[in-house]
């Protein structure tokens, strides 16, 4: 899973080759002892305050733009200092589970909302921000926002918001006849067999990492069940509805057909062998990913340059008889969360962060960071990232990724459990009852 | 009486003297073994009896419920066997096979330094490396697969790693290649210890060169030989960092061991009180085993008495 977030926003990634990179700036004081004795108002004292920001975009030109726009903040604002601290992923990851553990999280850090992000809230150990923001969320996307709330109150603000589809190799699907991408399941399924006829491997799929192959079972269960049944599914933790049957049936259905590379089950979504590289190297025709998919497409070639056939993207097809509308999808992607002591200053901080200005510098940089920011989208030039986009516009529901909407653990299982259907160990009924135990007992 | 009264009063003194000069020289090292060793591993027992994700404060008390779930979990038993069947195919054939090399390389022969080398080369590689190594060989379209080709064995090829049935043997594969060339020097140097002249004399009283292996070398390799198992049964049950690089425990955790599946549920699903449970697991079976092996196959050994007549 990290190699998602590894991948996210870094466009062009040699992250493996970066390793921790903290930037230098170790906090200077801990938010326990930073000044807080001022008003408790969103308005910035002229009392000197400091702020410790945590993010991972370790490699430019994002960590760039950090930089500036803190740069920027900090001359606009003289008694405010931000103390930067850049993180690779995982060593974030790391360092924030320390920091969480000692009650002293950073003021502002990183997040992907969802149920990480409520196991902290319950911990204690952020700041709920809904008063402080209300004035001016409207805004940031709506269904982004919503992933950083617990119980409807506000803990963090996302920058970036991306969208899981098919990326597909155009000049592949020309050869096999496919003259327009799948608008329904049984026409995916159709297409898989053109595909397999001429001789071409229809999907690449990283079944190493398992999270990959979960795309599938989580869409075929929206489209099935529709997102009130998929929701209901996330905040009650009640997955016996008969739409997670339905959605293992329907991927039965795929992998029945053996659409997949050889040995797929070993295979990483990163690296060697991987399904990014299958795709890359023409050797399938398409894969289920999110935004970051041509980036890490790219690192996976062996001049690491932009792919060299015609990339496409359409969203995940509709499924005939099922109760979602076509348009709704699953997606995820950065922002961040405000710790329990940070000073006031934090969020007006943040709402810089996110501003229209600094969202269209984001599109602009096109690095796989879709922007928030409502109004920021055209900032985005890219034709594979401007797909995704005015797709996530015509979304009216996003679903946080299912393993990150919920705890990690009970994530942990949902990926087991869906493993098995592509490992043909398990059954849709065995699958859906799976999870459903595991979110009754977690 | 009264003499001898003084006498048992000074050797107590000097007794009691003596324990605490010990005390006092093993002081510094005694408090780092408490701190780095003993006290981790109270806190992974404590942590053991909590429901906990390593945030919220530690106030879920389950007492034994991880233990009874993890012996539950067909997922962590199914590891277990996964260990267990690595210590059985190593004593079988990893070891027997380093113990035959070991006796060719101790006879001279040219190029016998370079065969050594090259034998012993991949225990020096890290253990990450020869994961991922491992892996890009095996691969579908790899150098595996390319090889049998060459040869016009196409057929033979199968992805192993991505087949449950085959991942575990795969991976004993790996690890041998590992692996023998340690149990390999580490015979070979057990060997050169042992006096030439008890060869000759063999040979003088007419015992073939298999008779001498089976009655003289191999009871004389008895110590270095139950060492060599022992390492090899410890390292199999605490097998991590391989399997992790090269499978990640799957597919569907058809080759998890104790270990990755600990990890993976501690740091990578955040049940840090499930993964101690596993934890302690471990470490109370590697135990057992230890001091099982010691008591009763390393006791001579340890001793220091030279066993004569075979292990």
């Amino acid at each position: 899973m990290s190699t998602r977030w590894r991948s996210v926003g870094i466009l062009g990634a040699v992250a493996l080759l970066v390793g921790a990179c903290t930037g230098g700036a170790s906090p200077v004081a801990s938010p326990s002892e930073a000044p807080t004795s001022v008003a408790p108002s969103v308005a910035p004292s002229a009392e000197p305050v400091e702020i410790d920001w945590w993010h991972i975009q370790n490699n430019d030109p994002g960590k760039q733009l950090w930089q500036d726009l803190a740069d920027e903040y900090t001359a606009a604002h003289p008694n405010v200092k931000v103390n930067l601290t850049v993180l690779e992923n995982e060593a974030f990851k790391t360092k924030l589970t320390t920091e969480m553990q000692a009650k002293t999280p950073p003021d502002l850090f990183q997040s992907w909302g969802g149920g990480g992000m409520a196991e902290q809230q319950k911990a204690g150990l952020l700041k709920d921000i809904t008063a402080d923001v209300a004035s001016w969320k409207d805004t940031i996307n709506p269904g982004a926002l919503g992933m950083y709330q617990v119980d409807g109150k506000q803990y963090g603000i996302p920058f970036d918001l991306g969208m899981v589809g098919f990326w597909y190799n155009k000049d592949l699907f020309d050869k096999a006849g496919i003259t327009t991408p799948p608008a329904t399941w049984a026409e995916l399924l159709d297409a898989v067999k053109k595909l397999t006829a001429e001789g071409i491997t229809p999907i690449a799929l990283g079944g190493k990492d398992k999270w990959p192959g979960m795309f599938y079972w989580a869409y075929l269960a929206l489209r099935a069940g529709g997102k009130d049944a998929m929701a209901n599914a996330v905040a009650t933790g009640d997955w016996s509805g008969t739409s997670f049957v339905e959605a293992g049936k329907q991927l039965k259905a795929l992998v029945d057909l053996e659409p997949f590379q050889e040995g797929f089950l070993a295979a990483p979504w990163d690296g060697a062998g991987g399904q990014a590289a299958s795709m890359a190297n023409e050797k399938a025709a398409m894969q289920l990913m999110g935004q970051w998919a041509p980036g890490t497409m790219q690192a996976n070639t062996p001049d690491k340059q932009k792919v060299k056939f015609n990339l496409g993207w359409f969203p995940f097809p509709s499924l005939e008889g099922g109760a979602g509308a076509p348009t709704d999808g699953f997606g995820g992607g950065n922002g961040f969360a405000v710790g329990k002591d940070a000073p006031p200053e934090t969020v007006d901080f943040l709402k810089f962060l996110v501003s229209s200005d600094a969202a269209n510098r984001w599109g602009a940089l096109n690095s796989g960071i879709l922007p928030t920011t409502v109004g920021a989208e055209t900032s985005v030039t890219d034709p594979d990232l401007k797909s995704v986009l005015e797709n996530r516009a015509k979304a009216e529901y996003v679903q946080l990724y299912l393993d990150q909407a919920t705890t990690p653990a009970l994530g942990g299982v949902i990926n087991d459990a869906i493993q098995t259907l592509y490992a043909g160990t398990g059954t849709p009924e065995q699958v859906a009852a799976t999870i459903s135990d595991a979110a009754k007992t977690q | 009486m009264t003499a001898a009264l003084q006498s048992g009063a000074r050797t107590r003194r000097r007794a009691v003297g003596a324990w605490a000069t010990i005390g006092l020289f093993m002081l510094p090292a005694l408090s780092l073994y408490v701190l780095f060793v003993l006290l981790p591993i109270a806190q992974a027992v404590r942590f053991s009896f909590f429901k906990w994700n390593g945030l919220a404060p530690l106030t879920e008390f389950v007492g034994l419920a991880n233990y009874e779930r993890a012996l539950a979990d067909p997922v962590f038993i199914g590891a277990v066997s996964h260990n267990v069947l690595i210590v059985v195919l190593s004593l079988a054939l990893q070891i027997p096979f380093a113990l035959g090399l070991a006796l060719m390389l101790n006879r001279r022969f040219r190029g016998r330094a370079a065969l050594r080398l090259v034998f012993f080369a991949p225990y020096v590689i890290a253990e990450v490396i020869t994961g991922v190594v491992w892996s890009l060989l095996l691969q579908p379209g790899g150098l595996a697969e390319g090889a049998l080709e060459a040869f016009g064995l196409g057929s033979l090829y199968h992805p192993w790693l991505a087949d449950p049935s085959t991942v575990m043997l795969a991976l004993f594969v790996i690890i041998s290649w590992k692996y023998f060339g340690f149990h390999m020097i580490l015979l070979l140097a057990g060997l050169q210890g042992i006096p030439r002249e008890l060869d000759e004399a063999a040979a003088m009283d007419g015992a073939s060169r298999r008779q001498a292996i089976r009655y003289v070398t191999l009871p004389l390799l008895g110590p270095t030989l139950r060492v060599s198992v022992f390492l090899s049964i410890i390292g199999a049950l605490q097998l991590f960092d391989l399997v992790w690089v090269t499978t990640g425990g799957g597919p569907v955790n058809a080759s998890n061991t104790m270990a990755t599946y600990m990890f993976d549920w501690g740091f990578r699903r955040f049940q840090l009180g499930y993964g101690s449970a596993v934890a302690v697991i471990l470490f109370i079976l590697a135990l057992v085993v230890a001091l099982a092996y010691q008591r009763f196959v390393m006791r001579r050994d340890i001793e220091g008495a030279v066993t004569i007549y075979g292990g």
